[in-house]
Formats: C-alpha cells, structure tokens, sequence
C-alpha cells in the first residue's frame, strides 16, 4: 500500500562525533571520527579496544537533559537526540495531535544491570534494586517518553542491528493508516560491558580504527548514541513553519534465514530489503544517488552486502559509504543515526566519505566513497541496517 | 480491522499444548511460581538443535511451528513477536559469566541468544522464511505492539497471512529480583483471589496465532479489535477508554457475554476491575492469571484461552457454573500490566 507520504520533519542525533545535528554535520564534513580509547565505561578492555563513545559522562547527560544521573545512559541518549527532534519539529505549539515514540534499543538499562549483577551474584539479595528496575528496552523508552510528554502510543523495536530502522517505518505506516499524525521514530544503545565481552567472544572487534568495505578490514569498533526522525502525516507537514527536510519514499524488511549471527555470502536479506525499498518507493536502482551502507567492517558483512549491492545496482554503481568508519556500530541505534545522516546528506547536498579506505575488496567491483563530495544533486538516499538473527531493513529518503 | 484467526498454540502453565486438555484437566497451584508445561520438543525441533536452545526459544519455536501447522502454512508472510524481557536465561548466563570469569575466556553462545529478536530469528531460520520479520520489546505492550504491526500489515496485504507470538521466560534470577520488587504473594492459597493482600503468582509462557484478514472455513475465532492505554491518570479514564471501545464496535457492555480480566490477585492491581461486576452486570466475569501466573506478556494466553472457548461456542470455562451453556458471541479480554498498560481485545465466535 503506498498510501499518503509520510514527511521527515526534523531530527536529532548525538554520537561520538557530536551531540546535536549541526555538530555531527561538522564532523562529517571535517572526516572526524569519533573512535579512542574507553575512557568512562569500566571494563577490562581498557586501553586494548577502541569505541567510539559519547564524551559526555551520565551527569553531563544529566544537566542537559534535567533526568536522573542514575538513568540508563541508553535512556540518557535517547533524550538527547529525540528531544532535539522534537524541539526541532515546530509540533509542540500544536494541539490535540495524536503524537507517537517509537523507539529501538537492544541493552535497555544493562549498564546498570550489569553493575547490580557484581553484587548480587555473590549473594542474591545483594545489589540496588533501583539499578534493575529500569532494565527493560521497554523501560528505557518509557523513561524519554514521559519526558517527551508523548503519551498517544508508546512502543519498542529490538531486532538487533537494524532495531531503528524497523522503528522508523512502523512509525511511518502508524501514520498513514490514521492511528497518528506525527512519531518521533528512531533508537539509541549505550555501550555496556556486555555488548563490547558479546562482541569480543565473536572476534569481530577491530583492535584498530575499523575499515568498512577494505580488503584489509579487521571488525568493527563499537560506538554508542542515539538518532530520530520526527516523521508528520503529509497534512501535519503543511501546517508546520518549515519545509520537510526530506520524504521516506521506501522501506523494507526482510529475513536472510540463514545464521543466528552471520549473514548468507550472498547476501540474500540485504537483496532482499534493498529490492523490496526500491520496489516500494517506484524507483529503479539507477536513481538512487547515494547508498549509506551498514558497513560494519566485518569481514562477513561486508561481503554480504557488498554481493547484494552488486547484483541490484551493477555496473553503475551510485556513491557510497559507511559513516560507521565516524561513529562506530552503535546497534540498536545505528539505523535511526544513519537515518539522519542520509537525511542530513539530502538537505546539505553532501556525500560523506568512507574514512580509511585504502584497498577495494577482491570479490568487489566496486569501492566506497573518499572523498567528500557536494553539489551531486543527490534525490534518493538508501540506508541499509542489517543484523544479528538474520534482520534486514533498508529505508530510502527522497528530497521532498 | 478484523483478525481472523486461522490457528493458535499456547504452552503455558496449563495443559493447553498438543493433546490439549484444557478446561478439562486444570493444573492448581500452591507456589508463587508457575511453571510451563514443556512439551517433547523433538517432535517439533532437531533433537541437535535443541540441546543449545534456551526454554523460551524452544517455547517459542515449538509453539510457532505448531501453528504453523495446523493453519496448513509452510511459510508465513510475516513473524512478528513481542517479548518484555527477552532471553533472560542467556542473558543471565553472560552476565554470571562475565563477573566471574573477571570479562576473560567468555563463550559465545549465550551472547548470541542473549538478544531480544532470537525467538523470531530462530522461528525465520528454520522454516527458510526470508519474509517480513520484527521483534517488539515494549513491556506490557510487547504483544498488543506485535498485534499492531500484524494488523498494519494485513491492511497493507490483504492476502497475507501472519505469525504473531507474544513470549517470556522465567528464570531463577528474574524470579528473584522481581520477588526482591514485592511483585509476589509469600503465602498462596489455591484461589489467588481470596485473599486481599498484596502480591500475584509468576507466570511464563508462550502463545502463538497464525492471523489473515480475509475469513476462511477453518477459522477458530475473530479478533475483531484490540486498543492499548498508555498509563492512564486513574480508573476514570480507564472507563472512558472502555466505553469508546465498545462504541466503536457498536457494542455496549450487556452485549459482552464473557469478560476474561486481568486480575492477578494483587489487591492494588486489582482495584482496576473494581467496577467490572458493575459494568458487566449481565456478563459471565471470570480471570486468567490464576491459570497462567503474571508476566508482561500473558494477554497472548488470554487470548490463547478466549479462542479455545470461542472455538467451542459455548462457556466452558474454569471455575464457573457452565450449566447455562450460554450461546456465546462476544468474549472481552480487559487486562493491564502493573497499571501502566491497559489493553482490550474483542473476540467473537465465527
């Protein structure tokens, strides 16, 4: 059902490259990365594996944000970004609006859980329960949707990797059949101790700054933070101040069905989700000016998804990268940043380039972006998301 | 939109999975903690495959593929399940592990089904299901927000058919902490709601239903309709979400034949129903969480258990005099978790 277009009216992210929008756009434009060393999360790999972390601790979160200190920092986050996208919007001056959050984690409030675990292990009525009562994923959105004063529908996505992206198009087709009129859509994940050991066990942790889409890549860095879209019903979108900065023209989820954790060589889910995008918003491959990819660094997935790109787009081959090489993997939250980004490409004219490239992939006729490119006319952004339990969602913004 | 049901499976505290001998054959409890009826898996997992599954992965899976089943479906066009808490079992395990061991010489596994989306992920892999697939993690809302997508969905396609499962475990440490919250009864008499005192019974399971938006011979039940209400100021708005439900369906209450609620023998949280023998006053008002214990996601079984009775037309029901055998059309479920998630279904008899 393609329906009434559904309009992205504003957004708001934080990551290790910034803590608002206008600060992310800089350092993507300069090709400042925001990986280094763990500085505030207390773990062992201290000083071994690089993250890329918000360099805010939870009680500058805190002052910003008026919450508790003693929040989820995923919760933090998440205020953070979708508070930004809310004051952004214009919306809060209208009444009476059946207003949604939809919003995606996969830790919830595990950096607090797993610090209740040291105590309460040794002795199980051990350990604050205010550090648990907020574990939930479900807890954590509740937490910045009473904050946003959003009550009309509340909900929560976790498919691993691609959790915002699927949040953000649950919000959209909320909003064209009538249930709402405007969701801010989007996710956030904090890095925990138990993310970076899950992540480590796999041995897919780059021990240097990660190489999405290089021969030569060695995993991923971990990153952590939030993105959201404030998405409006095409009616809401004419009665706000400001024009739309962008259409979601296309969306789509599919299952690659064939590992709990790894994706098929050929990359069947990402085909499929990339197809089934392109197939929704009308367009052919051809005219889609810039692919912001999943490009985790993996060696796994990149292959994946650089086959499936291949079959769809080959031989032309629109500009691409991986802002992964800025932010890290930042999970649940890395579809509502990218999300941002390639809605931050479409209203700034701007390809951000692939940090770090240096060799194309063998089995790849193709190579990332390097270089910063303006005034390409971009109309169509693709953004890929693809994870753990064969989960893969594409998005595609269009300039409206 | 209306859901018709096409199957539906439930391993529960009850007898309600395979050979199903509910009503007839109830389980009574003298715990605090209910525990699922676990079936033989290896009539619907590989026997390798079973052995590195977490319960709420075999549950899950087993309860989907049962479905799957008997709705005659080989792959569904979408699976969408909602699960509160997710795989506490593996999660619990990395956890331990991770203090233990000190973050050194961690395996893998229980990391790998630690996330939420591995029931749905798992169901997708082994029945080579590459179609739509979410995993919503909203609390008391998991199953109402997987409902949501499924009907969205079902708009969307009308020809579709859904898998949509709502799911949570158990597990020693959840049990625990969420004992450590007060969330329990310490002393439990075989009727939960005798008694007014504080605390309700821990419950578990897994309940899954095969949904198309077009009516079929072998349907079992309709989901005409289902709403959710996000922390309401207090049991006035409660009644005003009610009566607009109703009214929406052109329905007042003395058209509600069977009212399955939400009580769960807290006192406190059962002041929500306080006006139901009121507002029901020509319904038959009986409970569900004294069959299936509290969790975040037992609407699944309520409406697991409102299909089982719509199937057979008539009241059947536990622990209340069926001698009228009530000609039966519309069941209400009214539920709400700790009182900050309201929700109601209707579901009619086909």
């Amino acid at each position: 059902m393609k329906g009434s277009p559904v309009f992205v009216a504003s957004a708001g992210t934080v990551s290790a490259i910034g803590r608002d929008v206008n600060s992310s756009l800089a350092s993507l434009e300069k090709g400042n990365a925001g990986m280094g060393e763990i500085t505030m999360l207390e773990t062992k790999h201290r000083g071994l594996l690089p993250v890329a972390e918000v360099r805010l601790t939870n009680e500058e979160l805190a002052g910003i944000t008026k919450l508790s200190s003693k929040t989820p920092r995923t919760a933090l986050l998440a205020a953070m970004a979708a508070g930004e996208a809310l004051q952004n919007s214009g919306l809060k001056s209208i009444e009476g609006l059946k207003l949604g959050f939809i919003s995606a984690n996969t830790v919830g409030g595990m950096d607090k859980t797993e610090n209740f675990f040291k105590g309460y292990l040794n002795d199980s009525s051990y350990g604050r329960l205010s550090e648990v009562v907020h574990h939930e994923c479900g807890a954590v959105s509740e937490i910045v949707a009473d904050w946003l004063g959003i009550k009309h529908y509340v909900s929560t996505i976790s498919t691993a990797c691609s959790s915002s992206a699927n949040a953000i198009f649950f919000g959209a087709r909320l909003i064209k059949q009538g249930y709402l009129d405007a969701v801010v859509a989007g996710g956030a994940d904090a890095l925990t101790r138990f993310t970076l050991n899950g992540f480590n066990t796999l041995m897919i942790l780059d021990q240097q700054w990660c190489k999405p889409f290089d021969e030569n890549r060695h995993g991923l860095n971990l990153g952590e933070g939030a993105g959201y879209v404030m998405l409006v019903s095409e009616k809401l979108a004419a009665r706000l101040p400001q024009m739309p900065l962008a259409t979601l023209s296309g969306y789509a989820n599919a299952n690659d069905a064939y590992h709990q954790t790894a994706s098929s060589p050929d990359g069947t889910g990402s085909y499929l989700a990339m197809t089934g995008a392109l197939s929704m918003s009308g367009l052919q491959p051809e005219e889609i000016s810039y692919i912001n990819l999943h490009g985790t660094g993996t060696q796994n997935n990149d292959i994946a998804e650089g086959t499936a790109i291949k079959r769809i787009f080959d031989p032309n081959y629109p500009p691409m990268s991986s802002t992964k090489s800025y932010t890290g993997h930042t999970l649940g939250a890395s579809g509502g940043i990218e999300a941002v980004y390639s809605v931050m490409a479409l209203q700034h004219d701007i390809v951000f380039p692939n940090l770090r490239f240096e060799t194309r992939i063998n089995d790849l006729p193709f190579s990332p972006t390097t270089h910063i490119q303006k005034g390409n006319g971009l109309k169509h952004v693709l953004s890929n998301s693809f994870g753990f339990g064969g989960n893969c969602s594409s998005l595609i913004f269009s300039k409206s | 939109m209306k859901l018709y049901i096409r199957s539906s499976s439930a391993i529960s505290p009850q007898k309600t999975f395979g050979d199903n001998k509910f009503p007839d054959e109830l389980i009574s409890f003298q715990s605090n903690r209910l525990h699922a009826i676990e079936p033989d898996y290896k009539e619907w997992i590989d026997p390798k495959l079973i052995r590195r599954m977490s319960r709420i992965i075999r549950m899950g899976v087993t309860t989907a593929n049962a479905c799957l089943k008997e709705a005659a479906l080989q792959q569904p066009d979408a699976i969408i399940t909602g699960t509160a808490y997710g795989c506490l079992e593996d999660t619990g395990l990395f956890l331990g592990r991770m203090a233990e061991l000190h973050e050194e010489m961690l395996s893998p596994t229980s990391f790998i089904q630690s996330t939420h989306n591995t029931v749905a992920g798992q169901i997708a892999l082994l029945n080579h299901c590459h179609n739509y697939n979410n995993t919503f993690v909203h609390r008391g809302f998991s199953f109402e927000s997987a409902l949501m997508d499924a009907s969205l969905l079902l708009a969307e396609n009308i020809e579709y058919k859904i898998l949509v499962g709502g799911v949570d475990e158990l597990t020693d440490h959840s049990f625990n902490i969420l004992s450590r919250f007060g969330l329990y009864k310490s002393a439990v008499d075989e009727d939960i709601f005798d008694s007014i005192s504080r605390g309700t019974i821990a419950g578990e399971g897994a309940a899954f239903f095969v949904l198309a938006a077009q009516s079929s011979p072998s349907d079992q039940a309709v989901l005409e309709s289902f709403s959710t209400l996000y922390k309401p100021s207090g049991s006035g708005e409660v009644r005003r979400f009610l009566e607009e439900f109703l009214n929406a369906q052109h329905l007042t209450a003395e058209d509600i034949d069977l009212v399955i609620t939400g009580k769960n023998g807290d006192s406190k949280n059962d002041e929500w129903f306080a006006d139901t023998p009121q507002i029901f006053n020509k319904s038959l008002c009986i409970n569900y969480k004294n069959l299936c214990g509290e969790y975040p996601t037992s609407s699944s079984f309520a409406l697991w258990y409102a299909i089982n009775i719509a199937k057979r037309g008539i009241m059947n029901t536990v622990g209340e005099n069926n001698s009228a055998n009530r000609k039966l059309k519309n069941i209400l479920i009214w539920n709400h978790y700790l009182g900050i998630h309201h929700s109601l279904f209707l579901v009619t008899t086909c």
